[in-house]
C-alpha cells in the first residue's frame, strides 16, 4: 500500500527549475533512500514533502490526504517526521525537554495550559523511553546545546522519532560522522524506525545500499530510477550519472 | 522531595512579602515597597515575552498603561456608585484588559519574532501613546485621570486609606501572579515558548504552529501586565500617559534584562534593584539616571545573563563546597573595584556640581582646586589598574573552585 504519493512535483526558485516533475510511490512500511550527486534538490524534495517549501505545481499525498502546500505543523501531527541535514535542536534547553516537546502534540496536549508537566507520569515515561533508544538517558539533564555532535544528532533522531510518526524521512542522518559513529547511527536507525516506513537521504553509499528495500536516484531535480539497491547498482543511467561510482561501492 | 522544595520556596516568598513591612516600616519604605511590587509583576510579565518566549518588545508599557486606565475607571464608577464592589478585585480588570489588549494586537503581532515583532511592538507602544494624549475622554489627556480607593465597600473593616493597606493587597496579587506565571512555564503551552524561542523551525515540524504558540505567550503577557496596571491605579490613584510611554516600556526591558532573562527569579531581582535605584538614588544625585545606563551597559556586556546569572554561576562552586575558596580572591577584587567605583562617581558628579565645595563621603572638596581634581584622578587610575591587576588572582580561584577534581572525573 501505498503511504505518500508524489505525482509530477515541480519547484522553481525564480526562473531556475530545481524539482522538474517528480513522481514517486512510498510504499508502507519499506526503506526508502533517495540518492543523487550534490545540487540534485535531494533535500529540497524532503523540505517540499515535510511543508517547509511551497510547491510550485504538482501534488502530493499522504496516506488518504492531499498535504502539498500545508504548513508543517500540519502535516507533522498527521504522522509525518523529519530530521534535518544540519542539526536543529532547541540548544538552550535540556535533552529531556527536547524530546519532551517533541512528544507533546501526539500526547494531546495541544496548546494547554492548565496541565502541569511535572504530573503528567505517562508523558514523562514515554520521553525517558525515547531517550533510552537514542542513548542519551545519561545527559537527560544537560543542555542540548552542550551535548557532542554524534550526541546531537542522536537527539535530532530523537525528536523527529519522539512522536511515533508512521512516516519518518532522515535528511543525510550521518553526515560528518566517524565511522564508527555512523555503524552505530545506522543500528539506532534500524531500531527507531523498526515497523515503521523510512525515507532518507544519505551520501554514504554503504549505508544506503545496507538499509534500504529500495533506492531513488535523484539527478539535476529528476527521478532517473527507482528500484531495488541490487538493479540500482546495475542501471547504466544510475551508474553514468555517478561517473562508475556507485557499481564500486 | 522536590515538591516539597518547591512549597517551601513559595512559602518563603510569602513569608517573606509579608514580613518586608514589618521590617521596614517608615513611610518611605511602605512607599518604595508598593513599588516594587508592582515592579515586579511587571518585569515578569515582560519576561514571558522576552526571556521565555524570545519577543523583543518595545512596547509592552502599553498592556500595563491600559490596564492601568481601566482600572483608575473602576474606581471612579465606584466613587460615583454606579457599581459596588471591593477595590480588591481592581488588579483582575487591569489584568482583563490587557489581555483583551493582548488578544487584539497579538492577533497580528505575534505572526514573526525578531525584528519583524520588534518594530510592531515599537509602533503599536508610540500609537497607543499619541492616542492617549488625543482621545481625552477615557485617557484624560496629559493630566491623566484620577480616581479614589477609599470609596469601596470596606474589606473586614480595612478602608484602604493607609499605603500599608495597598501593600498587602499588592502582595496578594503579587503573590497570585508570580505564583500562576510561573506555573504558565511548567505548561505545555509555557514549555513550547521556550521551544520557539529557541528554535521557532524545529517547533513547527514537531506539530506547533510557531505564531499561536508566541500568541498565547503574548496574550498571557497582556494579562499580567495589566494586573500590574491595576496595582499601579491603586497605589496612585491616578494615571497619565506617561505609564504607557516608551519610557515605562524602556524601564520595564532593564528591569528584567538587568535581572536576568533566562531565570525566572531574574525579573524579580531586577524589579528591585531598578526599584531601590528609582526611589534611593534619585534623591543623592540628580544623575542617576546616567549610573543606571552605566551599570545597564556593564550588565550587557559582562553579565549577559543578569545578576541572577551572576548568582546562578555560583552554583557549582556551592555544591562542591569549594565557595570559601572565593571569598578571600572576592575581597582582594572587591576592594580596589568599590575604590574606583567610588572615585568615579566621584569624578562624574564633581564635573556635574556647579558648588565650589562639593560634600562626598563626609569629605569637603574644593571643586576649583587642580589638587582635588589631580588626587582624584590619579585614585581613578590607581584603582582601575589596582583592579584589573587583581583580576588575575580571581581568575585563578575561580577556576580552582570550579575545577573537575580526579575522583569527579573517574
Amino acid at each position: 500500500m501505498t503511504i505518500l504519493s508524489l505525482t509530477n512535483v515541480q519547484k522553481n526558485f525564480g526562473e531556475t527549475q530545481i524539482i522538474r516533475g517528480v513522481s514517486l510511490d512510498i510504499v508502507e512500511g519499506e526503506k526508502h533512500a533517495i540518492i543523487g550527486p550534490n545540487g540534485a534538490g535531494k533535500s529540497t524534495l524532503f523540505h517540499l514533502i515535510s511543508g517547509r517549501y511551497q510547491l510550485t505545481s504538482g501534488n502530493i499525498r499522504f496516506k488518504q490526504d492531499q498535504i502539498e502546500n500545508l504548513p508543517p505543523y500540519e502535516i507533522a501531527r498527521m504522522g509525518l517526521a523529519r530530521s534535518f541535514q544540519v542539526t536543529n535542536i532547541f540548544p538552550r534547553m535540556n535533552v529531556f525537554e527536547n524530546v519532551r516537546c517533541a512528544l507533546l502534540w501526539s500526547k494531546g496536549y495541544r496548546y494547554s495550559f492548565w496541565h502541569l508537566l511535572g504530573r503528567q507520569r505517562e508523558l514523562n515515561d514515554k520521553a525517558m523511553d525515547v531517550l533510552e533508544q537514542i542513548g542519551l538517558k545519561d545527559k537527560a539533564l544537560l543542555p542540548s546545546g552542550e551535548l557532542g555532535y554524534a550526541q546531537q544528532r542522536a537527539l535530532e533522531l530523537g525528536i523527529a522519532i519522539a512522536s511515533g510518526a508512521e512516516l519518518i524521512m532522515l535528511d543525510e542522518p550521518v553526515a560528518g560522522m566517524s565511522h564508527s559513529e555512523a555503524e552505530s547511527s545506522v543500528q539506532l536507525i534500524r531500531n527507531i524506525t523498526e515497523g515503521k516506513t523510512l525515507v532518507m537521504v544519505e551520501h554514504d553509499m554503504n549505508i544506503v545500499f545496507d538499509v534500504a528495500d529500495r533506492i531513488s536516484v535523484l539527478v539535476y531535480g529528476e527521478i532517473i530510477a527507482t528500484d531495488k539497491p541490487e538493479n540500482i547498482r546495475a542501471n547504466p543511467k544510475v551508474q553514468e550519472a555517478y561517473l562508475g561510482e556507485v557499481p564500486s561501492a | 522531595m522536590a515538591m516539597l522544595k518547591k512549597s517551601a520556596i513559595w512559602i518563603a516568598f510569602a513569608v517573606a512579602l509579608l514580613g518586608m513591612p514589618q521590617i521596614f516600616d517608615t513611610i518611605l519604605a511602605i512607599s518604595i515597597l508598593n513599588q516594587m511590587a508592582i515592579a515586579i509583576v511587571f518585569a515578569l510579565s515582560y519576561n514571558m515575552l522576552l526571556g521565555q518566549g524570545g519577543m523583543l518588545s518595545f512596547g509592552h508599557a502599553v498592556y500595563f498603561g491600559l490596564g492601568g486606565f481601566l482600572s483608575v475607571h473602576a474606581l471612579i464608577l465606584i466613587e460615583f456608585e454606579t457599581m459596588v464592589f471591593s477595590i480588591l478585585w481592581i488588579p483582575l480588570i487591569g489584568g482583563l484588559f490587557g489581555l483583551l489588549a493582548g488578544l487584539f494586537i497579538g492577533s497580528f503581532s505575534t505572526r514573526k519574532a525578531g525584528t519583524v515583532f520588534a518594530m510592531i511592538s515599537l509602533g503599536i507602544g508610540e500609537l497607543i501613546a499619541a492616542s492617549s494624549l488625543i482621545f481625552s475622554s477615557f485617557f484624560g489627556g496629559e493630566a491623566g485621570i484620577s480616581g479614589d480607593r477609599t470609596f469601596g465597600p470596606t474589606f473586614f473593616g480595612v478602608d484602604f486609606t493607609q499605603n500599608i493597606d495597598i501593600y498587602y493587597v499588592a502582595t496578594f496579587w503579587v503573590f497570585l501572579a508570580t505564583l500562576f506565571m510561573y506555573l504558565f512555564t511548567q505548561t505545555p503551552a509555557g514549555r513550547m515558548a521556550n521551544a520557539v524561542r529557541d528554535n521557532p523551525e524545529r517547533a513547527e515540524f514537531i506539530g506547533y504552529s510557531a505564531r499561536k504558540v508566541r500568541f498565547i505567550s503574548f496574550c498571557a503577557s497582556g494579562l499580567f501586565a495589566g494586573i500590574a496596571g491595576g496595582l499601579f491605579a491603586l497605589n496612585y490613584e491616578f494615571i497619565t500617559e506617561e505609564n504607557l510611554n516608551a519610557a515605562t516600556s524602556g524601564r520595564v526591558l532593564l528591569m528584567a534584562y538587568i535581572g536576568g532573562l533566562g531565570y525566572f527569579i531574574g525579573p524579580i531581582i531586577g524589579a528591585v534593584i531598578l526599584t531601590l535605584m528609582n526611589s534611593l538614588l534619585s534623591n543623592y544625585s540628580e544623575l542617576w539616571m546616567l549610573y543606571l545606563g552605566i551599570m545597564f551597559l556593564l550588565t550587557v556586556m559582562f553579565l549577559p545573563r543578569g545578576f541572577a546569572g551572576l548568582i546562578m554561576m555560583h552554583q557549582v562552586a556551592w555544591v562542591r563546597g569549594t565557595l570559601t575558596l572565593l571569598i578571600k580572591p572576592y575581597i582582594i577584587t572587591g576592594v580596589p573595584a568599590i575604590l574606583f567605583t567610588l572615585t568615579a562617581i566621584l569624578l562624574i558628579e564633581m564635573s556635574h556640581t556647579e558648588d565650589e565645595i562639593f560634600h562626598f563621603l563626609g569629605m569637603a572638596l574644593n571643586t576649583s582646586s587642580s589638587v582635588t581634581w589631580v588626587v582624584a584622578l590619579a585614585l581613578f587610575g590607581c584603582t582601575f589598574f589596582a583592579t584589573r591587576k587583581s583580576l588575575g588572582q580571581l581568575n585563578e580561584a575561580w577556576e580552582t573552585a570550579n575545577a573537575i577534581s580526579k575522583d569527579e572525573q573517574t
